[in-house]
């Protein structure tokens, strides 16, 4: 397939492997922000191919994953409602609340619908002016844009019946929390691609000064990874800690100022608590002041809840890289894409669930072929 | 004959009754009027004329298989096929699967009030057809109506006989350490195909579902002196599921290639666009099949003689008696288990 197959050869990426092979020289801890990139580096073995003193960390970069629990409680508590016709992207459907999941809110009758994109929210508002129609906005800055559209064509619209649960998550201030946390281990950073395609590389360039951490804009496909790991190592054998950009056929260092105006008019940036993070000041976007209206929260009348997490879950100490997924001892057994116990073992970008998918009986010798 | 001709007007008299209604199902003279004018008229064969309680026919020497499925496919037509077809195409697959000859289908149709005529005549002819195609007849049947609101316009179940005219054990017990694991064409099509059109997705080319009987191919097998080990249907879970399940139940470790399963790059844009993997999407005319080593090559060259299965591929092995282990290759060489997918396939966030 065009702009895939060319990113996928394994001669190239055998080439690439001996490349970071020989330019390592020391141990160096690597973690890649970005959900899709842990997805990709577990589905085509990635890890596999490098040397054993790489270790890679998989990042909070997974939206579903981060999603906090009384922000799903909220989305049950809502999508239950019979006036309402509740809209997600489709994987947030398995996320566990405390007691159930949109699945099943589903199954007792609620409307729960699947969308692949904000707008066709806006569409079923418009369709059925007698329902209230919600839809869940949650992601990265990647997915800010499409929301903030819907919000825009919805308030252009004088849309009544439409309003947003929102838990956007912003990536600077998360790579700006783990790296002053005491505990951290990360050395260097493969930065999103696709949240620089909208966000550009601006806002990276004081955190690598500061905190002396190469940060590399990365792809999706095996290549870029291997590229983009291979670009960290070189700046970190060289003591150099600069923003660079693997990513170049779709991210430049502005970003998308379109898209980047749209998310300023319709968000504003807020505190946002981060599922098994805790809060992270300014990590967020909720809705501006003259959007108010739009907001599920405030419609509802849900605002102040505050739900704890289940004490066995580590998913915390995994989406900061402290531990590995299958050092938890929930892991494949209490814990199961079938049974989550936290939310990095529900999406598929999680790296709970990419380990289970990917690696559930590795050995190194069971996989040999 | 035309057999997608579709052009035979509905006989039951649509200006007076142009949706079924619950009266269609109400053991009255409308319920005779559709049994007789649509069933009837199209399934016609002398079992099924002969209009007794149970269809009556004699037993060929041999085994027979025997297999039942049922069909909610939404839309009821789709690019490539429909429910009725898939309702032939499905349960005889499931008998070829244990190499048997399809010879008699049951029907059973749920369906809702309201529904239009035209387009339960346009189901049932395509199951005509279908049927026609793969060899086997219609027997018997039940229509139920039920009440508006209370069906998805049509449900069909079918129930499949067939005579197992070789002497094969064809399972996954049979399963050895160096068999070759083949499939018999492009993976993820039907599952696509219904995705895009449920979801209103507007990919630029239509994806057609694969919809489509693959007896020809394995009973030509089989006449060959095919040792074949095992046979899989390859529809909801897709390939994935269907490699765990023999793994499974064989206690063998299977290996696989990504760059040897076929998958159209169309299919692929549109897993990819939706983060699916097309070896977890459904197919409803594609078979996995498990034969000895030295026969490899003669079961490609057979199956690349029919048109459903002229895309197979050899797409890896069995490797040895293990801890049931599927594990593929990757297109870049590095190796993963390739799990069952787990619960409703679910679009990725981004």
């Amino acid at each position: 397939m065009k702009y895939l197959d060319e990113y996928r050869d394994g001669a190239l990426a055998q080439k690439l492997a001996a490349e970071i092979h020989r330019v390592t020289t020391k141990p160096w801890t690597i973690m890649e922000v970005c959900g899709g990139q842990t997805h990709a580096i577990v589905k085509f073995g990635i890890d596999e191919l490098l040397p054993q003193q790489i270790e890679l960390i998989h990042g909070p970069g997974c939206p579903v994953c981060v999603t906090p629990l009384e922000v799903i409680d909220k989305a049950l508590e809502i999508a239950a409602r019979p006036e309402v016709i509740f809209t997600s992207f489709g994987d947030m459907l398995r996320v566990p609340g405390s007691t159930t999941d949109l699945l099943s809110v589903k199954a007792k009758g609620g409307d729960v619908r699947i969308v692949y994109s904000p707008l066709d929210a806006v569409k079923i508002a418009r369709e059925n002016p007698n329902k209230e129609v919600v839809f869940f906005g949650v992601g990265f800055e990647t997915t800010a844009p499409a929301t903030a559209m819907a919000v825009y064509q919805a308030s252009q619209l004088g849309l009544k019946n439409f309003s947003m649960l929102i838990s956007h998550v912003l990536v600077p201030p998360a790579i700006e929390a783990l790296m002053s946390s005491p505990t951290c281990r990360v050395q260097g950073f493969l930065a999103a691609g696709h949240v620089c395609a909208v966000m550009g590389y601006e806002e990276y360039l004081p955190l690598a000064k500061k905190y002396r951490v190469p940060i590399v804009v990365t792809g999706f496909e095996p290549l870029d990874i291997l590229h983009g790991i291979l670009m960290v190592v070189r700046q970190l054998e060289a003591g150099r800690a600069e923003v660079e950009n693997q990513y170049v056929r779709a991210v430049n260092q502005a970003g998308n100022r379109t898209a980047q105006d749209l998310v300023k008019k319709i968000f504003k940036i807020v505190p946002r608590k981060w599922r098994g993070v805790g809060e992270i000041p300014q990590s967020g976007l909720g809705l501006g002041d003259a959007y108010a209206g739009f907001d599920a929260d405030k419609k509802f009348g849900l605002t102040d809840r505050l739900v704890d997490e289940p004490a066995e879950c580590v998913a915390g100490q995994i989406l900061q890289g402290l531990k590995k997924p299958h050092e938890c001892g929930a892991f494949g057994g209490k814990c199961t894409p079938e049974h989550p116990l936290g939310a990095t073992m529900v999406s598929s970008e999680g790296a709970c669930a990419a380990y289970y998918r990917y690696r559930r009986h590795e050995t190194i010798a069971k996989l040999k072929p | 004959m035309n057999i997608l001709d579709f052009s035979a007007t509905c006989p039951v008299p649509i200006a007076k009754y142009p949706q079924v209604m619950m009266a269609h199902g109400g053991g009255g003279t409308l319920m005779h009027q559709l049994l007789r004018d649509v069933f009837g008229k199209a399934f016609s064969n002398p079992i099924l004329d002969a209009a007794h309680d149970s269809a009556q026919f004699a037993v060929p020497p041999g085994k027979l298989a025997m297999t039942t499925d049922s069909y909610v496919v939404r839309p009821i037509f789709f690019p490539g096929g429909d429910i009725g077809s898939m309702a032939v195409h499905g349960t005889v697959n499931d008998l070829a699967m244990s190499g048997a000859r399809p010879l008699y289908l049951s029907c059973g149709f749920i369906i809702e009030e309201g529904l239009p005529m035209e387009t339960l005549w346009r189901v049932v002819c395509s199951m005509r057809d279908a049927a026609r195609r793969c060899g086997v007849k219609i027997v018997t049947g039940d229509t139920k109506v039920v009440d508006k609101g209370k069906g998805d316009g049509l449900f069909i179940n079918t129930t499949g006989i067939g005579v197992m005219e070789h002497s094969l054990a064809i399972g996954p017990q049979n399963v050895q350490p160096g068999d070759a694991v083949i499939v018999s064409g492009d993976l993820g099509r039907h599952g696509m195909a219904i995705m895009a059109v449920r979801d209103g997705l507007e990919f630029e080319s239509a994806i057609e579902s694969d919809s489509a009987p693959v007896v020809e191919p394995v009973l030509a097998l089989i006449k060959s002196g095919i040792a074949i080990r095992c046979l899989r249907d390859l529809t909801r879970g897709g390939l994935a599921s269907a490699l765990n399940e023999i793994a499974e139940a064989a206690g063998v470790k299977i290996a696989v290639e990504q760059n040897s399963i076929p998958v159209r790059p169309d299919v692929n844009a549109a897993c990819e666009m939706l983060g699916l993997d097309a070896l977890h999407v459904a197919n409803e005319g594609r078979l996995v099949a498990f034969v000895a080593k030295e026969d490899a090559a003669k079961t490609l060259k057979i199956l690349a003689g029919f048109s459903v299965s002229a895309n197979a591929a050899s797409i890896g092995s069995v490797v040895e008696k293990s801890e049931p282990l599927v594990v593929l290759r990757s297109a870049i060489g590095a190796n993963r288990i390739l799990d069952m997918p787990s619960g409703e396939q679910l679009p990725r966030i981004c």
